[in-house]
């Protein structure tokens, strides 16, 4: 069977077992050694900065501490106190009014541009190649051009609307504004990223299922719902666990773009945690959101990978 | 019917489409540049397409007024030992989860991926009250440590050394060839290609990390260049000349980087979203 990627055969299970099982070595010193030369390097590193603060921050999340005086524990209080603050729901409303701005529009133009580069086009590789430049760049540098070229008083955007009579929007210095012009920038930098998954799923689908559509008559608007729609699935669910991932870790953008400002109006989730944690000193709260986050994640991530079944054809 | 010779229209309107597009996509860049080289950009002065009196005069101040050459330094400096330590400690636990069976091995390997999905959000209190434990805040080691091992890495490169035929293996052990040997002799040479991937997004995420950075290094000197063009941005609020001239210093290496390794990281995107 010729697959396009190994993650498509999961390794371990076709072998016969009796092969896997008579291939394992004797668990002599010598191989313990071996096996403990190769796993250290990487299995320190990550319990100590990863695993054992994972663990950490969950006990953190019980106790009042501002990072100086001593931990004091008050048990579930911190939850209770972030359930009870309104700033908490606002802080997700604002995180998930984010998503469901970025994520239709970085889908819908990355697949248009994705079709659009699977043709037989003149200097494809160029056009592609800018198109996911802004991927490479740092979110700082993005956050900061975007606020200059969405600058209200004499920024590229609002004087080009100034030539068609448009008097351009106060921008990230308006609240009803500032979370669309972080969408904007965002989705300028996602784009590519979005474009080439889709293109690489699009070059792996059978070109047979687009003669065998033709023949059966199926114009181009049918054989884009009916072939490569459903087939490009995987890549599609790829794109939003992903987007849907980053989208509620979103940070960078806001941090440079707006801070949370104005008024509070793009105070998202992260930029809460890093507030509470570096600004109110209230490292306890920050680590209870924290761990709210991640089970909304995880949760988010997981009912996707249950519900993938109804709409998600692996070829 | 028309010869296969001539252009369709809706051939020519895709071209259009797809160019006006990439132009509107690098717009942004070019503009950045342009700002950078007009003295005094900011709330009176708009900068034109082709400035009149286009000078260097910003990025003098990012290197006279600001420790720019510092942060520059800085930033390549911590890239490079991170991408060195991700490509050992990545392809030694590839070849422990590829070659070298044990009890258990399911189970650590699907920790180490688990290590994936743990936002760094999440992570940063006790991070930073661990560092501060062992004396590493404001200090390069205290940025560098948490980065050494990139699950990312081990499970790109454990997919490379998979396609790596064991013959290969086989025949070197029955030369008397122990795993260190196979390990640099026959695996590592076999999967450069996945090592190139690994190197090229190993550097560019150390080059382009901010929380992590913003929250250990602290004093002007230590910083790297996403935090330093942040506290550009607050420092030089109407100066947008010299605020551009320090993005366009963190976007041309940047930029270089992916001209040459744009096979690479284009890959290396790909394959991740084929499942």
């Amino acid at each position: 069977m010729v697959l396009p990627t190994a993650v498509a055969t999961p390794p371990s299970r076709t072998p016969a077992r009796s092969g896997r099982n008579a291939r394992r070595p004797r668990a002599t010193i010598g191989y313990v050694l071996t096996v403990l030369a190769f796993l250290l390097p990487s299995a320190v590193p990550l319990a100590l900065f990863v695993l054992g603060p994972m663990i950490a921050a969950a006990w953190i999340s019980f106790t009042e501490w501002n990072l100086i005086t001593p931990m004091e524990f008050i048990g579930l209080a911190n939850y209770q106190e972030l359930l009870a603050d309104e700033r908490t729901g606002e802080v997700f409303l604002h995180t998930i009014q984010y998503i469901a701005g970025y994520l239709p529009l970085v889908y819908v133009g990355g697949l248009a541009l994705a079709l659009a580069l699977n043709r037989a086009l003149k200097g494809r590789s160029l056009w592609r190649g800018i198109y996911f430049l802004p991927v490479v760049t740092s979110w700082i540098a993005v956050a900061i051009v975007w606020r200059w070229l969405l600058n209200p008083n004499n920024g590229v955007v609002n004087l080009a609307l100034g030539w068609f009579g448009i008097d351009g929007p106060g921008w990230w210095t308006d609240p009803d504004w500032a979370m669309i012009s972080i969408i904007l920038a965002s989705a300028w930098k996602d784009l590519g990223f979005v474009m080439v998954i889709l293109l690489a799923g699009l070059q792996s689908i059978n070109p047979e299922l687009y003669d065998a559509a033709k023949v059966d008559g199926a114009g181009a608007w049918s054989r884009l719902r009916n072939v490569t729609i459903p087939m490009l699935s995987p890549s599609t669910f790829f794109v939003v666990v992903i987007s849907l991932i980053n989208g509620f870790q979103v940070f960078d953008q806001v941090y440079a773009m707006t801070g949370g400002g104005p008024g509070g109006s793009t105070q998202v989730v992260v930029q809460q945690i890093y507030d509470l944690t570096f600004r109110y000193g209230a490292a306890g709260e920050a680590s209870a959101l924290s761990w709210l986050l991640f089970i909304v994640i995880l949760g988010v991530t997981v009912i996707q990978i249950i519900g993938q079944k109804r709409w998600v054809h692996y070829a | 019917m028309h010869s296969s010779q001539r252009v369709r229209p809706r051939t020519v309107v895709l071209h259009v489409v797809v160019i006006a597009g990439a132009l509107a996509m690098f717009f942004p860049f070019m503009w950045t540049f342009i700002t950078s080289i007009t003295p005094g950009a900011g709330f009176s002065i708009t900068p034109r397409l082709w400035p009149e009196d286009a000078s260097l005069e910003a990025y003098q101040t990012l290197f006279t007024e600001r420790p720019f050459a510092r942060v520059i330094a800085n930033s390549i400096g911590l890239a490079l030992v991170t991408t060195l330590a991700q490509l050992f400690t990545s392809a030694t636990a590839a070849y422990a989860f590829s070659r070298l069976p044990f009890r258990g091995r399911g189970v650590v390997f699907a920790i180490y991926l688990a290590t994936m999905m743990i936002p760094l959000q999440v992570l940063i209190v006790p991070l930073f009250a661990e560092l501060k434990a062992f004396g590493l805040l404001n200090t390069y080691l205290g940025a560098l440590l948490p980065t050494f091992a990139s699950a990312f890495g081990i499970f790109l490169l454990r997919q490379a050394i998979n396609q790596v035929p064991r013959e290969l293996d086989e025949a070197a052990t029955l030369d008397g060839a122990g795993h260190f040997r196979v390990f640099a002799q026959i695996v590592l040479p076999n999967i450069r290609p996945a090592l190139a991937t690994l190197t090229v997004f190993a550097f560019m995420s150390s080059w382009n990390a901010f929380l992590w950075p913003l929250v250990v290094l602290r004093s002007p000197e230590l910083q790297t260049l996403p935090i330093a063009l942040a506290g550009l941005q607050g420092q030089y609020t109407t100066a947008w000349d010299v605020v551009m001239a320090g993005s366009v210093v963190s976007i041309l290496p940047m930029l270089a980087l992916y001209i040459f390794a744009q096979k690479y990281i284009i890959q290396g995107v790909a394959s991740s979203g084929i499942k």
